[in-house]
């Protein structure tokens, strides 16, 4: 697995992320039950950048399925590199112009935050999720790693509109992203229940975020709204459960990882993915199975997706009043490590930052280690505000 | 036996769709593969990246299905995965309908010897089949060509009460199938799953209930059902055994049916909604779309053959073969009488199919031949001894029919006794060229035959002209 650039392209070097697939480089999503897995086609979005010229230079380490914080648990990657981000790192080095990534779980929104870089999870169904090896379909976007808010523009009139191969793909065959609208006069609040969470480092950065916008003319407000850790809750579930399923395929018989003995088909499942699976994706596959279970499916999956849509509605509600939310992207400002025993906690408590737009499929755009948040298709004012601030910076 | 009991019997059959392309693949169907893995995509062998993109033509097949079986169509229809582990499923679950099935409350009559009786169905869902584990050896191989094959599952209510409304229910979904163009079911493209319990004539309740899983053979099937049905009276009779619900298996060498282990039998399939497949809505425009190409009814198809003098035998032959049925119709079509046209293709097509040792199955005869045929013999152009050889030819090697009555001179006004007056004509009109003849003039014949020709406007065999007008002069 290749961790920087190795082609030179005019147009422009990608890197893109090891949970989207490009054509006969080995993709695993971090995980050893993919173990020399070479996909046959690649995936749209990097299809449909090749054909305008761009290079995909390589692949970047993700950790197993997105699961984790930043990528901290990668089967692939060497332990003595510091392995948080890959491919935040490669941007923000300027090694690549730009990167692919699956946004499922907040991983690529919380490397972005920790980079300062940006990444823009965009709305469900416009880019294509074809050729992403999925775990949670209902919430999952392939989105963009980029250097600025033009950078993301950029990629995204590309990979974005219809894709007959994706069956939630939305029937527009394309886009447009702007990053030139009036911010004057918008409105942006930052919720105060969400902004506690968050240690005070990154409340100091929400505020200056805040500030700059202002500056532009755009009205901040804080706000009381209580529906971030419901839409948490809701998603950790449906998330697990989705993955449950989803990863269910990988059982030694077809592809990926087998294991070397085995008596009978039964030992062979067992034995594989329990070599297969890290610590985490194996309590992501508990709390999945648990949730789709006959005494559990009401009160747990059922229940989730009826939270699913009351947060949608309220979030509408709000988003008629504000164009945007701004909030923290992670509760701190850079990554520290920690025993994988302790992840799926970790990552339950981190998500509550970046869930809400997994669940409801709204877009959410990382930039200056803060996110914003918009309704539906918003994308285009989601990057002007930021685009306004990183005018500022510059 | 002290007490008279009621047999209680509901209905699960799995149907193979005919469709040119698998459920959520552009694969072709698994009868086009020839070798193992032949019709796989990365799709239907469980591959990371690919996402199920729904074949549109199975929704059509579902609610035709759904309008033949009297059904309610469902306007807004969803897609579920059932969860389970076995190497011949590839994602290790299967995508079907819990909670939206495409088609509910259907009710489909039933005629035996103990009268007509309505079936009543639960539902009707669409779903894909998996695919094959192959043995051999220390080894076992996988097979996915029949993976994603569409199918659908029709669910009956527990309203049968006897083995013979079951294989009669059995027949007329195939019938209606095979018309509809819906499904060929052929040998193993129609599985059941048989649930039966017993009890007392007149009680309310029902028995214990037993299901029998995966049968194909109708045959088997009602073996299945009289062994168990007299193993749930024997056990409530003379308490032999206490029954419990549980899933069996049939032994078609032992007749007996067997319980499974439970470990096949009472699994949580985990279902829920798969999220990579928006919910189907069938608008109106669609569902009209869909009713417009329905062919009709078998019950009504039947009182229509009936009405115009098609005998029950000959019936039931076009019900049971849509090939037919669709090739009667479009010749009755082409201005052609229904009862001629069905005894046309069902005695002379087939004896002459049987001769070559083939079957009806085989016929590949057009409307629009068919028709001329029966025209020239109707129109009194040729007769039907002729229009026969024609239809031989036809059948065997394809030709065309008009030019191969003119070749074979079987046009009626060409055969011998037409030219027999035309000879008579000639010979009467030209005394000259015959008093030549008869005094040597070999050359003379030459102008007699030259005559005919004219007159036949060249149409008729010449060696059979020239043959009778020699004969008649040498008298």
């Amino acid at each position: 697995m290749k961790y920087y650039a190795t082609k030179i392209c005019e147009v422009g070097t990608i890197a893109v992320d090891d949970t989207i697939l490009v054509k006969d480089a080995l993709a695993a999503a971090g995980s050893r039950i993919l173990e020399g897995f070479k996909p046959l086609f690649s995936a749209e979005a990097v299809t449909r950048l090749e054909e305008k010229g761009y290079a995909v230079s390589g692949k970047a380490h993700t950790g197993e399925f997105g699961l984790d914080l930043v990528g901290e648990f990668s089967y692939y990657a060497p332990q003595t590199e510091k392995l948080e981000g890959a491919a935040a790192t490669l941007v923000k080095n300027g090694d690549v112009k730009a990167a692919l990534g699956v946004d499922m779980n907040g991983s690529t929104r919380r490397s972005a935050a920790f980079a300062g870089i940006d990444f823009l999870k965009p709305t469900y169904g416009t880019v294509s999720r074809y050729g992403v090896i999925s775990c949670a379909a209902s919430g999952e976007q392939v989105g963009v790693y980029a250097p600025n808010a033009e950078g993301v523009k950029e990629i995204m009139s590309i990979i974005a509109g219809h894709d007959d191969k994706d069956g939630t793909s939305l029937p527009e065959k394309e886009y447009n992203y702007s990053t030139d609208v009036d911010v004057a006069g918008k409105k942006v609040c930052v919720v105060k229940e969400l902004l506690e969470k968050a240690d005070d480092a990154t409340k100091a950065n929400v505020q200056k975020y805040a500030e700059a916008l202002k500056a532009n003319g755009v009205d901040v407000e804080e706000i009381s709204w209580d529906y971030f850790d419901l839409a948490n809750t809701a998603w950790q579930i449906l998330m697990c459960a989705e993955t449950c399923n989803n990863v269910s395929r990988y059982d030694g018989v077809k592809f990926g990882h087998r294991a070397e003995q085995y008596r009978n088909i039964d030992e062979l499942y067992v034995k594989s993915r329990t070599e297969g699976f890290n610590f985490l994706t194996k309590a992501v596959i508990l709390y999945g199975s648990d949730a789709l279970s006959k005494n559990r499916y009401k009160d747990c999956y059922d229940k989730s997706l009826r939270v699913r849509r009351a947060v949608a509605d309220a979030t509408k509600e709000l988003l008629e009043k504000y164009d945007a939310i701004l909030a923290p992207a992670c509760s701190k400002t850079e990554f520290t490590a920690y025993d994988i025993k302790d992840a799926f906690t970790k990552v339950f408590e981190e998500s509550v930052f970046t869930a809400l737009p997994n669940l409801i499929g709204t877009p959410a755009l990382v930039s200056g280690g803060v996110q914003l948040m918009g309704k539906h298709f918003s994308e285009s004012v989601l990057l002007s505000l930021a685009k306004s601030v990183e005018r500022k910076g510059e | 036996m002290n007490m008279n009991y009621e047999i209680v019997i509901g209905l699960e059959t799995h149907v193979e769709l005919s469709t040119e392309s698998k459920i959520f693949c552009s694969c072709g169907g698994h009868s086009a593969a020839n070798e193992p893995n032949d019709c796989v995509c990365p799709a239907c062998s469980g591959m990371p990246g690919m996402l199920p993109v729904m074949n549109k033509r199975v929704v059509e097949l579902a609610v035709t299905a759904g309008l033949m079986l009297n059904c309610e169509i469902s306007r807004y229809t969803t897609f579920d995965k059932k969860n389970y582990y076995y190497p011949d499923l590839p994602c290790a679950y299967q995508i079907t309908q819990l909670n939206h099935p495409i088609c509910t409350n259907g009710c489909v009559p039933v005629k035996t010897s103990a009268g007509t009786r309505d079936i009543r169905i639960k539902q009707i869902h669409m779903e894909e089949d998996a695919g094959k584990l192959v043995h051999g050896g220390n080894s076992s191989f996988v097979d996915f060509n029949r993976t994603s094959v569409p199918l659908i599952e029709i669910v009956t209510q527990p309203d049968f009460r006897s083995a013979e409304e079951v294989v009669v229910y059995l027949n007329k979904l195939k019938s209606m199938f095979r018309s509809g163009g819906i499904s060929e079911c052929e040998e193993g493209a129609m599985r059941c799953d048989v649930n039966i319990s017993v009890r007392p004539e007149g009680s309310e309740e029902f028995g214990v209930r037993t299901e029998i899983k995966n049968m194909s053979s109708f045959e088997a099937i009602e073996r299945a059902i009289k062994y168990e049905a007299q193993r749930h009276m024997d056990a409530l009779e003379y308490e032999t055994e206490s029954l419990v619900q549980e899933t069996r298996r049939f032994d078609d060498v032992s007749g007996k049916t067997f319980a499974m282990r439970n470990k096949e039998t009472e699994a949580d399939y985990r279902y829920f909604p798969d999220a990579n497949l928006m919910p189907i809505v069938i608008d109106d425009e669609w569902l009209e779309e869909i009713k417009a190409k329905k062919p009709a009814a078998v019950d009504e198809k039947a009182e229509e053959y009936a009405a115009v003098g098609i005998s029950d035998k000959e019936i039931a032959m076009l019900l049971s073969n849509h090939k037919l049925m669709a090739l009667l119709d479009d010749t009755v079509a082409l201005g052609c009488n229904p009862k001629d046209t069905a005894s046309w293709i069902l005695t002379d097509c087939a004896g002459i199919l049987r001769k070559d040792g083939k079957t009806l199955n085989e016929l590949e005869v057009t409307a629009q031949t068919l028709s001329t045929i029966i025209k020239m013999v109707d129109s009194g152009d040729i007769n039907r001894n002729a229009g026969k050889k024609i239809l031989i030819a036809v059948v065997e090697s394809n030709v065309d029919p008009v030019a191969y009555c003119k070749e074979q001179g079987l046009d009626k006004k060409f055969d011998s006794s037409a030219i027999d007056s035309v000879i008579d004509k000639v010979i009467s009109e030209n005394p000259k060229a015959v008093e030549d003849f008869n005094n040597g003039k070999v050359k003379a014949l030459q102008a007699l035959f030259g005559a005919c020709m004219k007159e036949l406007r060249g149409a008729g065999d010449p060696a059979v002209i020239k043959e009778l007008l020699e004969k008649k002069m040498s008298k």
